[in-house]
This record gives structure tokens, C-alpha cells and sequence, in this order.
């Protein structure tokens, strides 16, 4: 873990899920799975968030949202898609509201298939995405310090215009 | 003396504050039934906070957040280089606006009303803050702390109610429940993050380490009223600070969060009726 990013806070945003998968994600918080070991906080500010969880697949409500909290986080940031529908569109695939995985949307990092996903497996999926975060970070602080930063913020990218 | 103890102060009091922070959410977490984060999370967190990219919705915010940190640097400077305590209240009252002022300057509704609620808890605070620096006045015949801590029997011999009022109002200070509604620490929401909803990366950082300062600064007064000419009353000090804070965090985790007006009723009440109280009654002994 030494190496790892140590202070990873998360946001949960439900893009269009049954809950099923939402209430995974709080019973991460309970006495019997404690995230917070890990330092992990549940936060519910895009502005202090590193990691996005998202629930269910994304729809033409959602697709918005999604875009506007991803663009809110601050660099260096991870998205983690949990669940099955969140990963693909599920059985929800083919309906004709649904434009897919969240995917589609904006990059994700790390997929928790599942449904709903079990508390443990979302641990797995976030302590797999605290190794890109703290891969991300590195790469940050260099292009940061050769001047690079407003290119490694991803300036031009369409998620954040 | 003065110099030494106040650079010590700047010095070291964030890192006292972020190992008391570090306690509290391991204590918390264990009453809770919980595991807890490491002893050394709040440092993590906010080096990590540094190394974020700074979003910042104007370039005021953070400058505003600077003055906030410097003012409760220097309102902490002065209760320990045992300056005028009537003057590092009003210093520490002065730090607050800053960060009102930091949350109303973006257009976040949620930060605007997390404004208001700090404005509501200063309302709520601010009469006992004053009845002290008199109460330590009738105690002692001076504002000095450094006369304050030099008499031959602690304050707390007199102004027991005193401390009863300062216990309610650190819990405002603090952010804790049951009094945590402009922000909260830990894992807490409300309106988002409250307060500082906009504050991303370095900014929050900034702000974090003032909340460490303030921590000490409020421990520091408790010490106040234990303190006296004898060498022995440092460490009972000490020890009472730590217990203040255990009962604070007790006190998180037992109480829910309650409404504004609750909140100015009931820190009235305790005002009135606890240092009010003694107040009058110092009045008439001595």
C-alpha cells in the first residue's frame, strides 16, 4: 500500500441506477466493510472528489451531469463504473433511452461488474483504481513541473469545454 | 520566552492539530464500531490536497483563505505569547469573516447558505467569547494571559460555569455535531460541503491548516483556566485539554445535527445561564 495514493475521497453519483448497486456503495461505509482504513471519504463535493463511482448506465438526463461533475473534479481524478449496467448498459443495453456504459460519456478507469456489485468487489475496484490515481498523480506533479500542466488537464478535451 | 513559545506555536500547531485530527477520527471510528484510518490520514490528506490542480472559481477565494489562516496564526500568537486574551477573541472573530467572505465570493448556492450558517454560529459564539475575556477580568484583575497564568490558584476554581459555556461553543468551533451546520469534518454532508463546497485542492488545504490552528487555539483557552503559578497545573493542563477534546468527540458521535435556531437558543441559554451565572456571582465575591 506504501506506494499507493493514500488519500483517495470519493464521489457517488447515480446516473440512472435501480439503487441496488447505490446501496452497495453505503454499505461500503459500515462497520463491517469501513472504507475509511483506507482513507477513503465519502464526499459529496465534485470539488474535493479524486474518485467518481458511478452507478447504472448513462441516459439522455444523465449524460449532462455526468460530464459537468467529471469536468468539476480537480486533476488528478479516476472514474471507477460499478455495476453491470454502469459498465455496459446492462440489460438496459438495448432500451431506447439508454445510450450505454458510462463509457460513452466520459473515460473510465476501472469497470466492477455485478448486480448489484458486491460491497467487496467495489473495495477491489477502488483500491485497483487508487494505482492508476496514484499513476496519474506522478505523471501530473512531472507535467506540471515541466510546464505541461494545462495539457495534462486535458484543456481541449471534449468533457471539458 | 514570548518569542520562543510563539514560533513554537506557528510551528508546531499544525502538526499538533492534524494528530489531534488524526485521533479524533480514529476515536470516532472505534465508537462507531469501525476500524478507522490510519493515526496519520489528515497529514496524507493534505498533502494530497496540495497536489491537486487548483480549481478556483475566482482568484479572490484564495486570497481570502491566506487571511483567514494569517489571522488565526497571529489571534493564536497572541494567547501564547500570553498577550491580551480580550484581543485575540476579537482577532480570531475577525479570522471568521474572512472565511465568510471566501464562501459568499463564488456564486455556489450551497457555499452562500454555508456562509450564512457561519454567520449564525458566530452569533451563536461570539456572547460567551466575551463574557470569558470579563470572567478571567473579575477572576484575575487583568486581560493579561500572562497574568492570567500566573496567580497562585487556577481560574477554574472561580469560573467553573465559564468552562461549561466554552465546552458548548468549542463544538461549534470545531465543526462538531451537534453544531456542525455551516461544514462538517470527516465524512459528514451537508449542503454538499457547506461552506467550503467550492473550495478545491491548495485552497482547502489552506483552509484545513487554519482549522488546525484554531483547534490549538481553542485548547489553548481551555488551558487557561487550569494554568496557574505552580509547575504542576501544565501537565493537569494538558491532560484536561485532551479530555475536553475526548468529551467533544463523545459528544460528535452521540448528537445529531440540529436546526439554526436550535443551535442560537440553546448556546443562549448555556451562555446565560452558565457563564452569566458565574459572571454575577464573581461579581458579588469579589
Amino acid at each position: 500500500m506504501a506506494k499507493l495514493a493514500k488519500s483517495p475521497w470519493l464521489l457517488h453519483y447515480d446516473a440512472s441506477s435501480c439503487n441496488g448497486c447505490d446501496i452497495e456503495v453505503l454499505d461500503c461505509t459500515t462497520p463491517r466493510f469501513d472504507i475509511e482504513r483506507f482513507g477513503i471519504i465519502n464526499t459529496g463535493d465534485p470539488f474535493q472528489a479524486d474518485i467518481l463511482l458511478v452507478t447504472g448506465g448513462v441516459n439522455a438526463q444523465s449524460e449532462a451531469v455526468v460530464k459537468q461533475i467529471y469536468s468539476q473534479m480537480p486533476n488528478p481524478k479516476v472514474v471507477v463504473a460499478v455495476g453491470i449496467c454502469a459498465c455496459t448498459g446492462g440489460v438496459f443495453k438495448e432500451c431506447y433511452n439508454i445510450k450505454g456504459g458510462v463509457d460513452t460519456v466520459i473515460p473510465v478507469d476501472v469497470y466492477v461488474p455485478g448486480c448489484a456489485a458486491r460491497p467487496q468487489a467495489i473495495i477491489d475496484g477502488v483500491v485497483k483504481a487508487l494505482e492508476i490515481l496514484d499513476k496519474k498523480r506522478r505523471d501530473y506533479a512531472q507535467a506540471r513541473k515541466s510546464g505541461q500542466a494545462d495539457e495534462a488537464e486535458g484543456g481541449n478535451e471534449p468533457w471539458n469545454t | 520566552m514570548q518569542a520562543v513559545s510563539v514560533i513554537l506555536y506557528l510551528i508546531l500547531a499544525p502538526f499538533a492539530g492534524a494528530l489531534l485530527d488524526g485521533v479524533s477520527r480514529i476515536v470516532s471510528a472505534r465508537m462507531q464500531g469501525r476500524k478507522g484510518p490510519p493515526l496519520l490520514q489528515p497529514f496524507y490528506d493534505l498533502l494530497k490536497l496540495f497536489q491537486k490542480q487548483m480549481i478556483a472559481v475566482n482568484s479572490v477565494q484564495m486570497l481570502l483563505n491566506l487571511s483567514y489562516l494569517v489571522f488565526l496564526a497571529i489571534a493564536g500568537s497572541m494567547l501564547f505569547a500570553g498577550a491580551d486574551i480580550l484581543m485575540c477573541l476579537f482577532i480570531l472573530s475577525t479570522a471568521d469573516m474572512f472565511l465568510i467572505m471566501a464562501a459568499s465570493s463564488d456564486s455556489s448556492p450551497f457555499s452562500s447558505l454555508g456562509a450564512s450558517r457561519e454567520m449564525m454560529q458566530i452569533m451563536a459564539y461570539e456572547p460567551l467569547t466575551l463574557l470569558l475575556s470579563v470572567g478571567f477580568y473579575l477572576t484575575t484583575g487583568s486581560f493579561h494571559v500572562g497574568d492570567i497564568i500566573s496567580r497562585p490558584v487556577s481560574a477554574i476554581v472561580f469560573m467553573p460555569g465559564f468552562l461549561i459555556g466554552f465546552f458548548v461553543i468549542t463544538a461549534i468551533k470545531l465543526r462538531k455535531s451537534p453544531f456542525d451546520l455551516s461544514t462538517s469534518h470527516h465524512a459528514h454532508q451537508e449542503l454538499v460541503k457547506g461552506l467550503t463546497t467550492e473550495m478545491a485542492g491548495p485552497t482547502f488545504g489552506i483552509m484545513n491548516v487554519a482549522e488546525y490552528y484554531e483547534m490549538i487555539l481553542m485548547l489553548g483557552i481551555v488551558a487557561l483556566f487550569f494554568l496557574n503559578e505552580n509547575w504542576w497545573s501544565w501537565p493537569l493542563a494538558i491532560v484536561m485539554c485532551l479530555l475536553v477534546f475526548f468529551l467533544e468527540i463523545l459528544w460528535d458521535n452521540v448528537s445529531a445535527r440540529v436546526k439554526w435556531r436550535t443551535m442560537l437558543d440553546s448556546c443562549w441559554i448555556v451562555t446565560l445561564l452558565s457563564a452569566g451565572l458565574n459572571g454575577l456571582i464573581l461579581m458579588l465575591i469579589q
